[in-house]
């Protein structure tokens, strides 16, 4: 179902079936074209397929943005290992709510995408691994998948191709750390979402200890457009370096909130103000965080004249991240805000490297007494010093990830941990209740 | 241990999904599921489990405790888990769980005393566009209100 009202500067592609009656069948899929890309890329070499890929300048949607097609080419052609497609549908980066929305309405155009990854690698097996807090989703793709599978969309000889290809899902149990890609294949393996040392890259050691292709549900969505418009076409959607739509989850102090599937290169400052309907209550914009808790937060200013695409925000020295739109009012207490996403890391931080670990629970003890209004005022570099001396430091990003919004927020919003010093109430909290009340 | 006809079926799948000799892999997903049914994973679960999948029960331990859903203690037959991460506390997560917490007399983790309802603070659970969000069991309930929560607690209530 539809969970909030379609914007009219959505451009669907990926979302083209929302709506629909039965939306997530296997009929209604192959009513509005499902399927053709798969017929298609089975008339296509692997090269031409990943060429298109390529083409269509498909980045990675989990949140890194790395190039698809890349990620493809590098899986060894000659290896004789098996080899396999995983999809990452571990969505739990806070602010990020549309992979729930792909797989719930459209749950066969992730088959179809998986399929032509498993053609464009010559992979025979596939695994969704879907977080554990989305049982009603897993039931929906095994739903999908039995219907493909009895269709002869998926299993032996499909379609009579001589292809064939198994498709799996798997659930997660509670465990932020296992959307990062080496810690969710330890998981899919039954050990503790502890990340791998890379390189080797999942592309070359992956599942199994074979090579292995992983990708976001998003990225997977998209390639069935791909190969059955072209790559080009899907590319000029967007800005050049980055192809096609992004479904973008706008939360926080907005009007409509909402998930809209958005050209990359949008506008901020219009998505806020036409696709979200402003600030809510009138207010001011003080702050924006574009792709998930992990990316640095920018100012009101700083969303002036910017656009919604990968190397505009690493200009700004942020991240297009997952597409997890937060948006923070005039009357949000910023110290506060750091201190909740500087919880969650040190929730989620799952122990291996020290920096991390260490790092994530005394920011978060220093923030906490900053709220409590028993901050000192050299906790305040403290706090940035601890950030940058986790930041590059780990095994995986979940270091930086908890580093880039504290630092951005101690840099950006300095005067906000001024005005908790010396006993001070929180001045932001007295305006909050009003909201509230 | 006597399975059910569901679970048994569960397992038997679960078991075939993976590449021989990973079997291992099936091991989270059987915890989870079996808890769904025994309402936590017992000791003799772990013992199970580990004999299915080819490990020891001391590595069936290890990995269960990284994992947040998994338990050994029991929760309530209704577990109510809040959201009180970024987008949910910019729209009133957090007074949404101090509500709840106050209703029902009860913290974090705890189960009220009759066994009915449980209470978790959880993290991002993917609802951030329609917060504050929080899930019974595994269903999902968006845009809460403390009014929209009594209700819910009301029904729940009755439902038992």
């Amino acid at each position: 179902m539809l969970y909030n009202e379609p914007s009219p500067h959505e451009v669907k592609v990926l979302t083209r079936r929302f709506g629909l009656e039965n939306s997530a069948s296997l009929d209604t899929y192959l009513a509005t074209d499902g399927f053709k890309a798969f017929k298609k890329a089975l008339e296509m070499t692997p090269e031409q397929i990943i060429e298109e890929v390529k083409i269509s300048n498909l980045r990675g949607r989990g949140g890194a943005g790395f190039p698809a097609g890349l990620k493809w080419s590098f899986v060894p052609r000659n290896s004789p290992k098996p080899k396999y497609i995983v999809v990452n549908a571990d969505e739990s980066e806070p602010g990020t709510c549309k992979d729930r929305l792909l797989m719930e309405n459209d749950p066969h155009q992730l088959i179809e995408g998986v399929l032509i990854a498993g053609l464009a690698v010559d992979a025979h097996a596939g695994y969704i691994y879907i977080r554990g807090e989305y049982r009603y989703l897993i039931e929906i793709m095994d739903r999908a998948i039995a219907e493909a599978y009895s269709c002869g969309y998926l299993g032996k000889n499909i379609l009579g191709s001589n292809f064939h290809f198994d498709l799996y899902t798997h659930t997660g149990a509670g465990a932020y750390e296992c959307g990062e890609e080496s810690a969710l294949l330890e998981s899919l393996e039954g050990k503790r979402g502890v990340p791998r040392i890379r390189p080797p890259f999942p592309a070359v050691v992956g599942a199994f200890q074979c090579p292995t292709v992983l990708n976001n549900v998003e990225t997977y969505c998209a390639v069935p457009a791909i190969i059955r418009d072209g790559g080009a076409a899907f590319a000029a959607l967007g800005v050049p370096k980055a192809g096609g739509t992004k479904l973008t989850c706008l939360s926080g102090h907005i009007n409509k909130p909402g998930v809209y599937e958005l050209p990359l290169g949008f506008p901020v400052m219009k998505m806020i103000e036409e696709v979200g309907g402003g600030i809510r209550g009138g207010k001011k914009l003080k702050a924006f965080i574009p792709g998930g808790s992990s990316c640095p937060v920018l100012t009101a200013e700083e969303c002036q004249d910017l656009t919604m695409d990968y190397d505009a925000m690493a200009r700004k020295k942020t991240m297009l991240g997952s597409g997890g739109v937060v948006i923070m009012d005039e009357d949000t207490c910023m110290v506060r805000a750091a201190l909740r996403i500087m919880r969650f890391y040190a929730h989620e931080s799952c122990g291996w490297c020290i920096p991390c670990r260490e790092g994530t629970t005394w920011i978060r003890k220093l923030l906490q007494r900053f709220h409590d209004g028993m901050g000192q005022r050299s906790d305040i570099a403290l706090i940035g010093d601890l950030a940058k001396n986790m930041f590059g430091r780990t095994f995986c990003p979940l270091g930086d990830a908890a580093a880039m919004p504290t630092m951005s927020i101690v840099e950006k919003f300095y005067h906000e941990f001024e005005d908790h010093l010396d006993g001070k109430p929180c001045p932001y909290e007295k305006a909050r209740q009003l909201v509230m009340a | 241990m006597t399975l059910s006809a569901e679970l048994e079926a569960r397992f038997d799948k679960l078991l075939k999904s993976y590449p021989p000799g990973r079997q291992r892999s099936a091991m989270i997903p059987m915890l989870l599921y079996a808890q769904d049914e025994l309402g936590s994973v017992t000791p003799e679960l772990v013992e199970e489990v580990a004999r299915r999948v080819g490990v020891e029960p001391l590595q069936v331990e290890e990995v269960m405790s990284y994992y947040s859903m998994l338990h050994r203690k029991p929760l309530g037959r209704y577990h109510v888990q809040i959201c009180t991460n970024i987008s949910c506390l910019l729209t009133g997560g957090e007074e949404l769980w101090q509500h709840a917490c106050k209703k029902l007399g009860i913290g974090h983790k705890e189960v009220t005393a009759d066994g009915q309802v449980s209470l978790e603070e959880v993290e991002c659970i993917g609802a951030c566009s329609w917060a504050p969000a929080l899930q019974v069991n595994y269903a999902f309930h968006h845009q809460m209100t403390p009014e929209k929560l009594d209700r819910l607690l009301d029904s729940l209530r009755k439902a038992q």
